[in-house]
């Protein structure tokens, strides 16, 4: 380098960088660390499961090795009524959300209980049922492993089940199909509040990955979608074709989620469809033809629900 | 490019790689805009292609954002890099056979990543979508000995000092390495939550603001007191440009997540952090165009400064409002909305698209020794590119201040969509004639290579008459 000023220049850019990288990444990062879940992060973090993106256990994001929401309206253990509740199994080999696996996610209150009240520390990826409860004398969100406090088996709570909820795979579709390009998830602290609800909060996100807040929306926010429209049958005639019911939308559709057969075996064709719909669009028929019911297990039930779920 | 692949060093010619890399960077600009232009159609006319399931609107949106950056973006960079670097260091590029390699490593690797992405194999993370293997390919097949070339040919100059251009070209390439790798840990990493968030738009924005931005302003450094033959202004405003880039450009991440539960100090200190960025912006902009004193005729009847400094008066809109609507008064109005998009295509199709398209224009001239073919498609270029890319900012602007008003009044989602109908079908015109140009880019390209009157030992293509 020869002169001694590039020699003082790269030190000075060593340093600034360095510094530039200090106040940005480091100090943001030890203020977020330090704030603890919220009973909203415990749910997110048991209903998503590790990773809703590429992952090991899920490389082509088809919505493998998540968790079941469940919710209860008997007790798994002897049938006995009780009060509505929501239980997360996590099947064997589904692997367990990053507030069970790390140190820092959980924050130390909610951690301590977790573990002193709910017993997280005996849970194994052979096949645990986890519950969100709230300690009542200190106002602190938990994670409690029914498995060992109760004895719910995932068969079990499967069984007793009133629905299941496949949300976590739902989201791994959303990623998938890029809905966050166009739905944020992020109400913004200025506005929103009466229309999308209420902005997220500091530790709502804790274990969650990724958080697809979307940043350029050209649709309604969703965090809150599920609050606002609670009907099954809206979603799936929206996804299948949003024109159906609002005839200015310009989503995609996403009919090919439907696969290939419907809830009755019957093959879907979705080009007979759509010429049934142009007939419909240009006034030929009175009606659209009808949305084909979808099959259990299929990639649209998997959205619908996580779609459904946020609320 | 095949036959050099396993040839001696000594049997390359000289700017082999700087060619491969410009003309494959024309090739994905080709390809990222005409997605764009499609991308643009499905916003306006949601069903018109009904049935080309391949081609979904959620795949095919980031699949543009890549193939424009890291294809005519990036390669561009590299082929700029590759015959400037040596260039201005009075030597040869280090090695032209590592170059020739890393174009081939660059195209199949980016051809690898584009496709998983299509799939919908993606992090979920904007801007940083890859997946950390491709994460790692981008990393240290595609940058690092594209770095080291650059790096490595200024070590070896042949001048005693270092040219303001290449002080960027070597920093701002030691810095997209940093900041590549630091901004994909938290998929290497398994970071979560709000972390993940912010280190997603930490990324995104010092992937701009500490290689795009910087490397097309270094560029221009070469490119106009190159042709107009005017010394560069200043040295001493170079100084100032560089060292606030550094130091104010590298620090407001958080700005972009202005309505996001991040702690409130961070948002402060980013938005002051933010308006800094004026200082750099104004130094360079005064730089460059103070250069042009005497020799203004020449933005009028030389097409490569015609090209540079247009770029370069799009960099005064595009830092005034990148310097202010990230302020918590201007952003809560614009966040999220389509003024948004507008300006990031100010940043990258205005300022520096035309920046690197004038860079390309005359390396591929230089290094093949051939007069531009024609001036009369060229300047066709320059004006589907201006009007094109004038209006798609246009319409967006106007299509984001809608979706503001009716985001802080609270109007029924719909209403939006019914409003911003006329503005996504200008926006898609302007897209398609963005591509369209590009077309004509690359015929005129080709003839020049076969057709363009041969430019005479120790002369520069500026020098000669344009013929048709």
């Amino acid at each position: 380098m020869a002169f001694r000023e590039y020699k003082i220049g790269c030190w000075m850019f060593g340093i600034s960088l360095s510094a530039s990288m200090f106040v940005t990444i480091f100090l943001p990062g030890l203020d977020i660390s330090s704030v603890s879940s919220t009973e909203l992060a415990l749910e997110k973090q048991l209903t998503y499961g590790r990773e809703s993106a590429f992952s090991y256990e899920d490389p082509f994001l088809q919505g493998k090795g998540k968790p079941i929401k469940v919710v209860l309206t008997k007790d798994p253990m002897n049938g006995s009524a009780m009060d509505e509740t929501n239980a997360y199994v996590f099947e064997a080999g589904t692997p367990f959300p990053a507030g069970l696996n790390h140190t820092n996610i959980l924050g130390e209150d909610v951690k301590a209980l977790s573990e002193s009240k709910g017993r997280i520390a005996e849970a194994d990826e052979n096949g645990t049922v986890f519950l969100v409860k709230i300690d009542d004398a200190s106002d602190t969100p938990y994670i409690e492993n029914a498995t060992a406090t109760r004895g719910w088996t995932p068969a079990k709570v499967l069984s007793a089940s009133d629905h299941t909820i496949m949300a976590g795979s739902g989201k791994t579709m959303f990623v998938r199909e890029g809905c966050w390009w166009c739905h944020t998830l992020l109400p913004e602290q200025t506005q929103d509040w009466q229309s999308f609800g209420r902005p997220p909060m500091l530790g709502d996100f804790n274990g969650e990955s990724p958080t697809t807040f979307g940043s350029d929306r050209k649709a309604p926010d969703l965090l809150h979608v599920g609050a606002r429209n609670s009907s099954r049958e809206w979603m799936m005639l929206h996804f299948f074709n949003p024109r159906l019911v609002q005839v200015h939308s310009i989503m995609p559709r996403y009919d090919y989620l439907w696969g290939d057969k419907d809830a009755q075996g019957n093959v879907i064709d979705l080009e007979a469809w759509d010429v049934g719909y142009q007939k419909y669009v240009s006034g030929e028929t009175p009606y659209p033809p009808e949305v084909p019911d979808y099959a259990d297990n299929t990639e649209i039930r998997y959205l619908i629900d996580f779609v459904l779920n946020l609320k | 490019m095949f036959k050099y692949l396993m040839a001696k060093e000594s049997d390359i010619p000289q700017g082999t790689a700087a060619i491969f890399f410009g003309i494959s960077s024309i090739a994905w600009f080709i390809i990222g805009t005409g997605i764009g232009s499609f991308n643009a159609a499905k916003l306006a006319f949601p069903d018109w292609y009904h049935g080309l399931y391949w081609l979904q609107f959620g795949h095919m949106r980031q699949v543009h954002v890549h193939a424009v950056i890291f294809g005519w973006i990036a390669m561009a960079f590299a082929a700029s890099m590759m015959y400037i670097t040596p260039a201005l260091g009075n030597t040869k590029l280090w090695s032209e056979k590592l170059g020739v390699w890393n174009c081939l490593l660059y195209n199949i690797g980016l051809a690898l990543a584009l496709a998983l992405l299509w799939a919908g194999i993606t992090s979920g993370r904007e801007y940083s979508d890859h997946v950390w293997p491709i994460d790692l390919y981008i990393a240290f097949v595609m940058v690092i000995p594209w770095s080291l070339n650059v790096w490595m040919t200024i070590i070896n100059r042949r001048t005693q000092g270092i040219y303001t251009s290449n002080w960027f070209f070597a920093a701002s390439m030691f810095m997209l390495i940093i900041v590549f790798l630091i901004g994909n840990l938290p998929e290497f990493f398994h970071l979560t939550g709000l972390n993940e968030a912010y280190m997603t738009w930490w990324f995104a924005h010092n992937v701009l603001g500490l290689l795009i931005t910087p490397v097309a302003a270094a560029i221009t450094y070469y490119i106009v007191p190159k042709i107009t033959g005017n010394p560069l202004y200043s040295h001493r405003v170079g100084h100032l440009h560089f060292w606030s880039i550094v130091v104010f450009y590298s620090t407001p991440a958080a700005h972009h997540l202005m309505s996001s539960p991040l702690p409130e100090w961070l948002k402060s200190f980013a938005s002051v952090e933010g308006v800094l960025i004026l200082v750099p912006a104004i130094a360079y902009v005064c730089n460059i165009l103070l250069t042009m004193q005497g020799k203004w005729s020449m933005f009028v009847n030389n097409v490569e400064i015609k090209f540079t400094i247009t770029g370069v008066l799009l960099a005064i809109p595009l830092n005034m409002q990148g310097g202010f609507q990230q302020t918590r008064a201007i952003n809560w109005y614009i966040h999220g909305t389509g003024w948004i998009v507008a300006h990031a295509h100010l940043a990258l199709l205005g300022f520096s698209t035309f920046a690197e398209a004038a860079a390309v224009y005359y390396g591929l001239q230089v290094l093949l020794r051939r007069k531009l073919y024609s001036i009369s498609l060229a300047n066709f270029h320059f004006w589907t590119l201006l009007i094109g890319f004038s209006l798609y900012w246009t319409s967006m602007t106007i299509a984001g201040l809608i979706q503001g008003a009716a985001k802080i009044y609270e109007v029924p989602y719909v209403d939006v969509v019914i409003a911003e109908h006329p503005y996504m079908i200008v926006r898609w015109l302007g897209g398609t004639m963005v591509f369209l140009g590009n077309i004509v880019w690359l015929w005129n390209m080709y003839m020049t290579a076969l057709h363009g009157d041969v430019v005479p030992a120790g002369r520069q293509p500026a020098e000669m008459a344009y013929v048709r």
